[in-house]
Parts: structure tokens; sequence; C-alpha cells
């Protein structure tokens, strides 16, 4: 019950502090606005494969972008005060749950503005959507604690790259899959091993973090 | 001498597993030819990776849970020798791929998978190099190699599964098993795997005794 209300109290600081500044949000809409533009003017017109990479890359940088800040914007101070205050795993828990919801709105705004910008629906709107929940789900649940990581070792964004896009591959390439065949728009039966998949990463790395950040943050 | 019949055995599997490897008879086949000969060695490789790195792991935990800095020397070294160990895969797998599949590299998705893997452990080392205080160094890479290890599990375990692979037992290749390797290959495969897993455990031995003996005389 503790645990739960310091959790419920420290998604509450984060929105808090997101609404007074709206930084990430909005400049990580920004950022996703205009690359998408960027790649509108340079493509034009585009075939589905290329469509569908490019989303995931664009998603890939805004969301090492968005999620990398949780750990890395905090200062010493605050983060220490906020440590003698919670336990480290409801300190985990709220962050990540902070993180998905960001990156869910993230996407979603981010698909629906690709679709309109390239003039493009996948075959199967509903299950596209669902792996870029699902997409977004598993960016946060390891950039999350990718971060912390990289926060502690000290400089940040350089060494946050290189720990996490060889851990964010497989995840990328099972979505990437995913969203081919929602593309495609085959029989949603034949989606189901992916679908398990991604959930299974996602669990596997939850169950890790929630093990491994209490060792992280003892310094 | 009692302590090194493992030493001994491993170098005896591995000097016979060569010599016979190359002089026995293997199956005639299409496409491999002779050049299935090099299952002997290529596969060893991985199978000696993936203990090394298990190894690793294993010490990793007990240094979460100990604070030994011997333990945190013994997970990096198992590492570095992991790390040769697929390497080393990598290139035997490319050298047979161009006599097989007509390209070194052929996209096949075991190796790339095999290559992203090698890179996860790059950033471990990277990440450690990026660190100065020794206590906070070991105790960062620990975690983050604890984190990696289920991540390189499902790359290389279960998303080949996944999709079409040139390699024996992917996506409608039938496995090795199923007909070429026959009770002659098994009799060099086994021990090949068997002695180079323990080659590589000796390796990694030696170089953690000398790396801590640099520790303590420096």
């Amino acid at each position: 019950m503790l645990l739960l209300n310091q959790v419920k109290y420290l998604i509450r600081k984060e929105l808090l502090l997101e609404w007074r500044s709206k930084y990430a949000l909005n400049g990580v809409l920004l950022y996703v606005v205009s690359t998408v533009f960027v790649c509108f003017l340079s493509f034009i017109s585009i075939d589905k494969i290329t469509w569908n990479a490019l989303f995931w890359i664009i998603m890939l940088f805004a969301s090492i972008n968005a999620v990398s800040k949780s750990f890395l914007q905090e200062s010493k101070g605050r983060q220490l005060y906020i440590y003698t205050l919670a336990s480290p795993i409801a300190l985990i828990i709220s962050k990540t749950v902070y993180n998905v919801m960001l990156m869910m709105l993230l996407t979603l705004i981010a698909l629906a503005f690709y679709t309109l910008v390239f003039d493009y629906v996948p075959a199967d709107l509903g299950l596209y959507i669902v792996a870029t929940i699902l997409g977004s789900l598993s960016f946060s649940t390891i950039f999350t604690m990718v971060s912390a990581i990289a926060s502690k070792a000290g400089n940040g964004g350089m060494l946050m790259a290189i720990l996490s896009f060889p851990l964010i591959i497989p995840v990328l390439i099972v979505l990437i899959k995913l969203t081919k065949n929602a593309i495609d728009g085959l029989d949603r039966s034949v989606s189901y091993d992916e679908i398990g998949l991604l959930l299974v990463i996602n669990a596997l790395v939850m169950a890790v973090s929630l093990l491994l950040f209490p060792s992280l943050w003892r310094d | 001498m009692y302590k090194s019949w493992w030493k001994i055995l491993a170098s005896l599997l591995v000097i016979y597993s060569t010599i016979w490897g190359f002089l026995s008879k293997a199956p005639e086949l299409p496409i491999l030819h002779e050049s299935i000969r090099n299952l002997y060695f290529h596969v060893p490789m991985w199978f000696g990776m993936i203990v090394l790195f298990s190894i690793s792991v294993f010490y990793s935990v007990r240094f979460l849970s100990s604070g030994n800095p011997e333990d945190d020397l013994k997970a990096v070294e198992s590492t570095n020798v992991g790390v040769i160990y697929g390497v080393l895969g990598i290139i035997t797998g490319a050298i047979w791929a161009k006599f097989t599949w007509g390209q070194a590299w052929s996209f096949d998705v075991k190796q790339n998978f095999a290559a992203i893997s090698i890179l996860m452990y790059f950033a471990y080392l990277i990440l450690r190099n990026a660190i100065d205080e020794e206590q906070k160094r070991a105790k960062i890479a620990a975690i983050y190699n604890i984190f990696a290890f289920p991540i390189m599990v499902v790359l290389l375990f279960v998303l080949p599964r996944l999709s079409d692979s040139l390699h024996p037992g992917n996506g409608g290749n039938p496995g090795f098993n199923a007909y070429d390797l026959d009770s002659r290959m098994r009799m060099i495969f086994y021990p090949a795997c068997l002695g180079w897993i323990l080659i590589g455990y000796w390796i990694y031995t030696l170089v953690y005794r000398l790396r801590s003996l640099e520790k303590k005389h420096a």
C-alpha cells in the first residue's frame, strides 16, 4: 500500500513538473513533426516498406530524446531528496509508467501526423496502432533503465546512445515485422507470435529493472 | 597435477578434433562438400561464447551481492574471452558462408543477430572505460551486464526461430541432425564442443590470474 502511494505521488510529481514547463512534450513533438516534414520533403512519394522503416527510425530517435531526460535531467540534489523519501522500486516504477504514458501520447500523435503528411494509411490500421502502443511500451521500459545506468555513469547523452542501441534492436526487428504484417493487411492471427514476444520481452525487461534498480541507486 | 586434469583433457580433445576432423571421412553432400568440416570449429565457438557470457553474468550477480572486486574482474575477463570467441565464430562463419552461400556476409538473420549481440558486449566494455571510479564502474557495469543478458538470449535463441535463415534447422531447412550429422561426425563434433568450451574457460582463468597479479603489483 505504501509503495502504491509513493508511486502515485511520484507520477503526480512528474506530471506536474511536465505540465509546468511542457518542455519534454512540446520539444519532442516539435522534433517529431519537423523530422516527419523533412522526410516528406526529401521523399515526397514513398513505398510502403520505406514508409514503415522511416516511421520507426523517427520514433527511435524521438523516444531516446524523450526518455533519456527522465534521469539525466534531474539535478543531483533533487535525486538525493527523492531517494531519501521514496523507495527505489517506487521510483523506477513511477518513472517507467510516466515514460510509457508520455511515449504512447507522442507515438499516437506522431502516427496521426505521419499518415496525414504522407497521405498513406496502413491496410490494417487497428493492428498498426496496437503495434505502436507496444513499441512505445518497449521503448520506454528499456530506455528508462538505460538512462538510469547512463546517468549514474556520468557523461549522459553519448553513453545513452551506445548502451541502448544494441539493446533496442531486437525489439525493433519484431516491431518492424509486426507493422509489416499490418501494412500488408495479413490476417491478425499471423501476428500473435510477435505480439506475444513483445509482451514477453517487456515483462522480462521490467522484472530485471525492478531487481537491479535498487542496487544501482545505492551510491 | 590432479587439479589440471581438465586442462589436459581440453588440449587432447581439441588436438584430436582438429587432426581427426581434417583426416576422417565426411559425408559427401552437395554444396557443403568438404567445407562441412568447419562444423568442428564454427559451432564450438558459439557454445564457448555462451558459456563464457553465462560465467560473466554469474559473477556480475555475485558482485552485486558481495561487492568483492575479484568477482568484477572475473566478470570482465570472461566477457573479454567470450567476445574473442564470438568474433572467431563470426569469422569462421563468414569463411564458411563464402564457400557455401557465395557471400561472406549473406545477411542471414543469425549472422546479423550474432553481430548485434557482440555489439552489446562492446557497449559493455565501452561503458567500463567511461567510468573512472573503480567501485562505481564495477557496480554499473555489472548492472548493465545483467540487464543485457536476457535480451541477448532473446536475440540469439528466440528471434532466429521466427524468421527464415540459411542456417540448418531454421526456416524449413532441415537441421544437421536430420540427415548429415552421421555417427562418424558426432564422434568428432561433441568432443570438439567440450574441448573448445574447456579451452575457453582455461584462457579465462589465465587472463584473470594475470590481471589480478597486475593489480596486486601495481
